[in-house]
């Protein structure tokens, strides 16, 4: 797709390919973006007519999630209390797009701070599922998916702390990958649980995953975090298959609780696998079941102290008259975290208390340990992992938000790749009766080449990629 | 005083590295305007990242070994969570479990004149919040500004255990402390609010208080006299002393209560999972290979080596500069006699214009003591030199100890010289003195020739003719 597009760029005019967009979005409902860089954008883009680059996404107009920090461009986490605040620099990612010709389009609904599921806790309201506009898109990256799936923007970034971009690529039918904890630099991501968060490529085929992934994975100093080493190449080999491929199927991962038409796709698209080469073993994942209870804590515990930034005093809204200092920012707070932000500070504070934190916080990285041990010890017995992305397909706007506990538990297959730090892709696989349904592939530890071939050889042999929604 | 309790944790901003401790700003905000040493990282912008300052690190590993801690195997940083305005992240990156340095031990001078080991209990590195600046007095003002160019200074945090047992001993501890600083040039004392000091006291029996963030070395002193009297006075009308945290004002020397434990903060801390666990005993050899001589070694070397006085060597190695000057001027000239005019005079006329020893060259304290050595000057002609001198700073004059000495007339030898010839030609020129006395003015031309040629004409003929009448007259 991507590499079409640039020839096609290159061939017509980028300035009226992005007008084209920009009018789409200006009618759309789905309610995926949140900021447009329309000026800067058709800026770029006339530049680009004139004097096309050679970047490797040169002229390729992309949407860019609302926690990652944008030199210029309003970054507000879709949270009422960082509106209006515009960054004074560019995240990595954001440096390396531009370095490789890409154009920032704007930003992306989302989730308040990541936080959720299905990007209703958005200050800026829900986004539209493209395929049923009655149904969420999935979260957090609710917009950046949507916008792919809706033809708004060829391809997005998100941030996946717990599924946060495979959830969407799964529910509106694209693909999405989470990177392994360390491959892209997180300076610039707007932090919600530091620990577990990678950003990561969504698009609609497999070869664009991988063609952005070129683009920003590598080292960068300025994330202690982020991994040595040279830069990956993911395009060459990509399309050498699956033969002899071993793929484990954690038991886990299947069975109560799992919708039974994603259950049917996945195991067809394995199946697919099979036949394209590929040999596949059941394999155990024991610690699984204290997957989401570790998650919530970790995640929950970092999530209070990273927000603790947010007091009105330097940047974002402050609306209110000056008191003193405690009572000042408690209603800044007050007013500009949304319910589930205020739940999960709440939670992560209590979970971090003297007291709590051996019981809660501790506890919680030993299970971590446990969990990471799981995938290490699949991995000596196979190469991938496959199960479903989410157990569910998109449910609809409204239908669990008041519910948390139904919402945390969607992140059940989502949250262990996370706590573990390994990568993970969701690809289309098929359809519980209208809805997309996503199949993920897990690799070991910097096994991206693994995930994206393995993905690849089913893409080619499957036709949901080019299956759309219905454009109104 | 032995009924006094007194624990210091002393904040050290490591202000000789040239970048702060998480980013890559530098550390030379002092004459800056406010906000404008600062960086997404500093500032906690939404999505920055920190990373580590190395070299902070190998700082605070050098300050641990002098102070004979034991250097932990690894360490990591930790989240201290609290809400201020000064913090722009609500946390502060510190550290909790596994400190850089922990159980050290320094010896100081105590009040009964024995030497006393005072236990370091640990040494860790954090980064300095920004400044507020009142409106006014901390408990009145109308409005607070800050100023962000201190965040993220490199800190080190010594803690000492309860050891001290009078101010003044906290106050002997903190000169040691900051000699010790000194010589491993990993602070500069001059900076405003580079070293700031929270006291815990109790007397026996009480509860504590903490006197947090005093600036100065006296105002700990005065802060904890005040305390003591304070505590005192309270157990005496039999109320009970209120563990507390309180605030010293200087301007009314008086400590005031700013929060009861009762309401005392849960830091929360928990790992910083921004930043790796490093492995720092690897690192341990090189640094210990690199460190200087300490001042209780130079002491010690200084009495044995140059036989000096245990009190002119203490104040010649309090500070590494003043240290290294000494001997520079001992290789050259007698160093029992350089040491007491160093400790006793240079450092005192120094001090009294507020000046460094680097305004004071080695070379001219060598002559000085040289000539003094050489009996060429009077005491009263060496006290004349050095004023000279450092009222020359600045004023392109060659000032070097023999020409003042010939400028003013502070040659002791050669007046001599002088004045001798002089009694001599006058005793034997008795028909030129009987002339002159009869109205020859010119008569004394003949005892000065005489004068002259005595001194084989290095006397000023000036001079000469003025000490010959001077002596006619007398005779």
């Amino acid at each position: 797709m991507l590499s079409e597009l640039k020839d096609r760029l290159k061939a017509e005019s980028c300035e009226e390919y992005l007008c084209r967009l920009f009018e789409k979005i200006e009618k759309s409902s789905l309610n995926a973006f949140t900021t447009l860089a329309k000026e800067s954008a058709l800026k770029e883009a006339r530049l680009f007519d004139k004097n096309p680059g050679r970047g490797l996404l040169a002229g390729v107009p992309i949407a860019i999630k609302g926690s990652i920090s944008t030199k210029g461009i309003e970054t507000n986490c879709s949270s009422r209390i960082l509106r209006g605040y515009i960054p004074p620099y560019d995240a990595h990612v954001i440096e390396r797009l531009k370095a490789e010709g890409a154009i920032i389009m704007g930003k992306t609904n989302m989730d308040e701070f990541a936080m959720g599921t299905s990007t209703e806790t958005s200050c800026f309201g829900p986004t539209k599922n493209p395929w049923d506009r009655a149904c969420v898109p999935g979260g957090s990256s609710g917009g950046s998916a949507a916008v792919v799936a809706g033809g708004e923007a060829p391809c997005s970034l998100g941030s996946d702390t717990g599924g946060s971009v495979r959830c969407p690529a799964s529910f509106c039918g694209i693909v999405g990958l989470k990177p392994t904890y360390g491959l892209v630099s997180r300076y610039g991501l707007v932090a919600y649980a530091n620990s577990l968060e990678q950003i990561g490529p969504l698009t609609h085929t497999v070869e664009d995953t991988a063609l952005l992934m070129e683009a920003i994975s590598g080292h960068d100093e300025r994330d202690s975090t982020s991994a040595e080493g040279a830069r990956h190449s993911y395009l060459p080999g990509l399309e050498d298959g699956v033969a002899g491929l071993k793929i484990g199927i954690p038991k886990e991962y299947f069975g109560e609780g799992v919708n039974k038409d994603v259950e049917k796709a996945v195991w067809e698209a394995i199946a697919t696998l099979e036949s394209l080469g590929a040999s596949w073993q059941e394999i155990s994942l024991p610690h699984t079941r204290y997957a989401l209870a570790a998650y919530y804590v970790i995640a929950m515990s970092e999530a209070s102290s990273n927000l603790a930034r947010f007091d009105g005093l330097r940047y974002g809204s402050r609306q209110i008259e000056d008191k003193d200092w405690h009572t000042t920012f408690s209603e800044i707070r007050a007013k500009g975290f949304g319910p589930e932000v205020k739940r999960r500070i709440m939670l992560g504070t209590y979970a971090l208390s003297a007291g709590y934190y051996g019981r809660y916080y501790l506890k919680a990285l030993q299970v971590r340990t446990l969990i990471k041990e799981d995938f290490l010890c699949a991995f000596k017995d196979v190469d991938l992992l496959a199960s479903p992305t989410m157990p569910i397909p998109a449910f609809k706007i409204g239908e669990r938000i008041n519910d948390p506990l139904s919402l945390y538990m969607a992140d059940v297959f989502t949250v262990p790749i996370n706590l573990a730090g390994v990568p993970a892709i969701s690809v289309p696989c098929g359809f519980a009766g209208h809805l997309p349904v996503g199949l993920q592939l897990i690799g070991p530890h910097f096994g991206e080449a693994a995930v994206l071939r393995a993905a690849q050889a089913f893409e080619a042999a499957t036709p949901f990629h080019e299956a759309k929604p219905e454009v109104i | 005083m032995d009924d006094v309790i007194i624990g210091l944790e002393i904040h050290v901003q490591l202000n000789r590295l040239q970048s702060k401790m998480f980013c890559g700003c530098s550390t030379a905000y002092h004459d800056s305007l406010p906000n404008s040493h600062t960086c997404p990282v500093c500032l906690g912008l939404p999505g920055s990242l920190p990373v580590i300052n190395k070299k902070a690190v190998e700082y605070g590993i050098k300050v641990g070994l002098a102070l004979n801690c034991k250097i932990e195997e690894e360490t990591l940083f930790y989240r201290k969570n609290y809400y201020y305005p000064d913090l722009p992240k609500g946390f502060q990156i510190s550290q909790y479990d596994y400190p850089l340095a922990t159980k050290g031990h320094i010896m100081i001078l105590g009040d009964n004149g024995a030497e006393r080991n005072i236990r370091i209990n640990r040494a860790h590195m954090e980064e300095d919040p920004g400044r507020l600046v009142h409106a006014g007095t901390i408990d009145k003002a109308k409005y607070t500004m800050v100023d962000y160019n201190r965040c993220g200074m490199p800190l080190l945090e010594v803690v000492t255990e309860p050891d001290l047992c009078s101010p003044k001993e906290a106050r002997v501890f903190l000169d040691k402390l900051k000699s010790i600083l000194d010589y491993l040039d990993v602070f500069d004392g001059t900076q405003e609010g580079s070293m700031r000091i929270d006291a815990n006291i109790s007397l026996k029996g009480g509860d504590r208080s903490e006197v947090k963030n005093i600036t100065g070395f006296k105002g700990v002193e005065k802060a904890l006299s005040y305390e003591i009297t304070r505590q005192k006075n309270l157990q005496r009308r039999n109320i009970k002393v209120v563990q507390e945290t309180r605030h010293f004002d200087e301007l009314r020397n008086i400590t005031v209560s700013i929060r009861s434990k009762v309401g005392a903060h849960d830091y929360r801390y928990f790992p910083e999972c921004d930043l790796a666990v490093m492995r720092i005993a690897p690192w341990v050899p090189a640094i210990r290979a690199e460190l200087p001589e300490l001042p209780d070694v130079k002491r010690e070397r200084f009495v044995n080596q140059y036989s000096l006085a245990d009190d002119h060597a203490k104040s010649l190695t309090s500070e590494i500069k003043l240290a290294n000057f000494y001997e520079a001027v001992a290789a050259r000239a007698a160093p029992k006699l350089a040491a007491v005019w160093i400790a006793d005079v240079l450092k005192g006329e120094l001090n009294y214009r507020d000046l460094g020893i680097e305004s004071f060259r080695e070379e001219h304290m060598a002559e000085i003591v040289q000539m003094l050595e050489q009996s060429k000057i009077s005491e009263d002609g060496a006290v004349q030199i050095i004023r000279t001198l450092l009222d020359r700073i600045g004023i392109e004059i060659d000032g070097s100890p023999s020409k003042i000495v010939q400028e003013l007339g502070l040659c002791k030898a050669e007046d001599d010289a002088v004045q001798k010839a002089v009694r001599e030609a006058v005793a034997e020129s008795a028909a030129a003195v009987a002339d002159y006395k009869a109205g020859s003015e010119r008569a004394l031309n003949f005892v000065v020739g005489l004068v002259m040629k005595k001194t084989r004409g290095k006397a000023d003929a000036g001079e000469v003719h003025r000490l010959v009448k001077e002596e006619v007259e007398k005779a």
